[in-house]
């Protein structure tokens, strides 16, 4: 038996339909990639299925009840996503579209800001070679834009930041540090914290992307030393067994105040002239349009759920899950992992190369046995460059992976090194 | 060990193709050129170079460069030594029918007599997402000539390498 599992995974793994279909040829299914999107419990199809049917209108600007119920359907999932991080303030959760338009919404506000906040020649903006495309290009648009400079850390062999140089990349230029939490390809969790510190030091802005944390790990914003605690976190909705459509960026609500609108239109506006406009307080200052409401709602029923099993379970079950399947991969002959091989100092994506197969050739084969994982790049191409390699293949557990899908990814991998004439 | 039951890999997996994949024809990069062309898969990161050298009409020589999976070097192993010797016009001819192949969803047979060792890809255009490896050293193979085609009045170039 394994210690550190979820306890009644078996009952766990009954709040998600999906996980009983059968593929192809009657094969159960393994999914193994979650940290691309997460299967979704029945209580968040249900929840978004009974808006529709029964609250569904348009929120804020409908006088009537309907309008009323969806209203507060759409603020009170505002108010789980804020206990769900520990935000200070509710009014700093913006819903997004997801954690891209999240990060662009900063990376663009910040190209229109004036004063302080503005970025220019001669400022920097710090970023790493493990981020996913969409923490790195939005900050190249800025920083092209604007003729400032981009800069980043390096990573070390065994997949982790290089802090050796932070003390040349830090400096009095930088504006803007963004990171990522927890690296999607190579699983590698950052120090939050030190980093955050050593960028507050110097008066720059420290931008997190949690899109693979805040699935996995506790989050507790308000619990977090101020100068520790990030100034913005973005993550998206459908990796945190909530719906596509939807993500959410929280801000430091006097920094959030102090930006540019990003999108204009509807609902961020205090009042509109012909002449000229004045803006609506956050959070609606940055929604606007009519925004994804029973997807938010979705997302309020996903985070709940995680809620009541508990995050700490949750990450428990992680490390337990990946330490297994660490020592599976091991087994197999000519398998290498990208990043850490300590379970400790990572999260649930296991990104690997196998000797003699390509990463698609590997994935097809999988596939063909239930197991689905991720070829290519996993939108961190960078990452893949610093370890030499064009793609890899990626398996990705979550709450409702067991050993025995692990075993069956292993027993895959064997075949595929067979089928292949690997010996 | 057995196949597995769901789909058909077999299918997918040829012979044919992993021969090509283990022992790919006409890799390398080779002068004279007319043209040089760089394509890539973005989804999966798969890449090419290609440079292609017309004579006189004919696809004189294909030399490429290229990182990817089997479907993708098998094919352009298989594209490289299908073209190589033969007229333009006919080589573009062999293009169009692999293209209606793959964008057949399995159910357009293949003329070996046109395509030889390409019609073991028939079984690849079932598994949609596979289809682009197929077809990147194709893409990349009309790109070139196209562009050596504009260049047919003028010489040849050298690489530019040191
Ligand atoms: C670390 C990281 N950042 C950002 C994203 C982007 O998320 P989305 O595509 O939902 O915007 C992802 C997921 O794809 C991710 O893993």
């Amino acid at each position: 038996m394994i210690e550190g599992l979820l306890p009644q995974l078996d009952i766990v793994r009954k709040d998600f339909p999906i996980l009983e279909r059968t593929l192809a040829g009657g094969l159960p299914l393994v999914y193994l990639d979650s940290a691309n999107t997460s299967q979704k419990p029945q209580v968040v199809i249900d929840t978004m299925v009974d808006h529709l049917e029964r609250h569904n209108a348009n929120i804020s600007r409908a006088m009537h009840q309907l309008g009323a119920e969806s209203t507060e359907a759409f603020e009170s999932a505002r108010d789980k996503v804020a206990a769900f991080i520990g935000a200070p303030r509710r009014d700093e959760v913006i819903f997004t579209k997801n954690a891209s338009e999240a990060l662009n919404l900063v990376a663009n506000s910040l190209a229109w800001a004036t004063g302080d906040l503005a970025v220019g020649p001669g400022d920097e903006v710090l970023i790493t070679e493990m981020e996913h495309h969409s923490n790195i290009v939005p900050w190249q648009l800025l920083t092209e834009r604007k003729g400032a400079t981009l800069r980043w850390f390096g990573l070390t062999d065994e997949g982790h930041l290089d802090l050796s140089t932070i003390d040349e990349l830090i400096t009095e230029r930088t504006k803007v540090v963004s990171f990522t939490w927890v690296s999607n390809m190579l699983g590698t969790i950052n120090p939050v914290a030190e980093i955050t510190r050593r960028a507050h030091e110097v008066g720059a802005i420290v931008v997190v992307d949690a899109s693979q944390s805040a699935p996995q790990m506790p989050t507790d914003l308000a619990a977090m030393e101020p100068m520790e605690r990030p100034d913005v976190i973005a993550f998206t909705g459908h990796k945190v067994v909530g719906p596509t459509g939807i993500g959410v960026l929280w801000g430091r609500g006097d920094l959030l105040a102090q930006l540019p609108p990003f999108l204009g239109g509807g609902e961020m506006i205090e009042t509109v002239r012909m002449e000229g406009s004045t803006y609506a307080p956050i959070p609606h200052r940055f929604e606007a349009g009519t925004p994804p409401i029973v997807e938010a709602v979705g997302l309020g029923a996903a985070v709940d759920y995680l809620g009541e099993l508990g995050l700490g379970a949750v990450r428990d079950h992680e490390h337990a899950i990946t330490a297994y399947a660490l020592d599976g991969l091991a087994t197999v002959p000519g398998l290498r992992v990208l990043g850490p091989l300590d379970a400790a100092e990572r999260g649930g994506a296991i990104s690997f190369e196998v000797d003699g197969v390509h990463p698609h050739d590997i994935a097809q084969v999988l596939d063909a046995r239930g197991v689905a994982v991720r070829a290519g790049h996993h939108c961190a191409k960078p990452a893949h460059a610093r370890f030499g390699v064009q793609s890899s293949t990626r398996m990705s557990s979550y709450l409702y992976t067991t050993p025995a899908e692990i075993d069956a990814l292993v027993e895959a991998l064997e075949y595929t090194r067979s089928y292949f004439k690997l010996g | 060990m057995t196949n597995a039951p769901g789909q058909d890999l077999d299918s997918l997996y040829q012979e044919i193709i992993l021969d090509h994949y283990k022992n790919p024809l006409h890799a390398g990069l080779r002068d004279p050129f007319e043209a040089e062309v760089h394509h890539v898969n973005p989804t999966c990161g798969d890449e090419i170079t290609m440079r292609v050298h017309l004579d006189g009409g004919v696809v004189s020589d294909v030399s490429y460069d290229a990182l990817g999976c089997s479907i993708s070097q098998a094919s352009c192993s298989v594209m490289a030594d299908l073209v190589i010797g033969k007229p333009v016009e006919e080589a573009m001819a062999i293009h169009e029918s692999f293209l209606t192949l793959m964008q057949g969803k399995g159910q357009v047979e293949p003329d070996e007599d046109v395509l030889e060792d390409g019609i073991a890809f028939a079984g690849v255009a079932k598994f949609p997402a596979r289809v682009k490896c197929a077809l990147l050293s194709w893409m990349a193979w009309k790109d070139a000539t196209t562009q050596s085609q504009g260049h047919s009045e003028s010489q040849p170039q050298e690489a530019q390498h040191g």
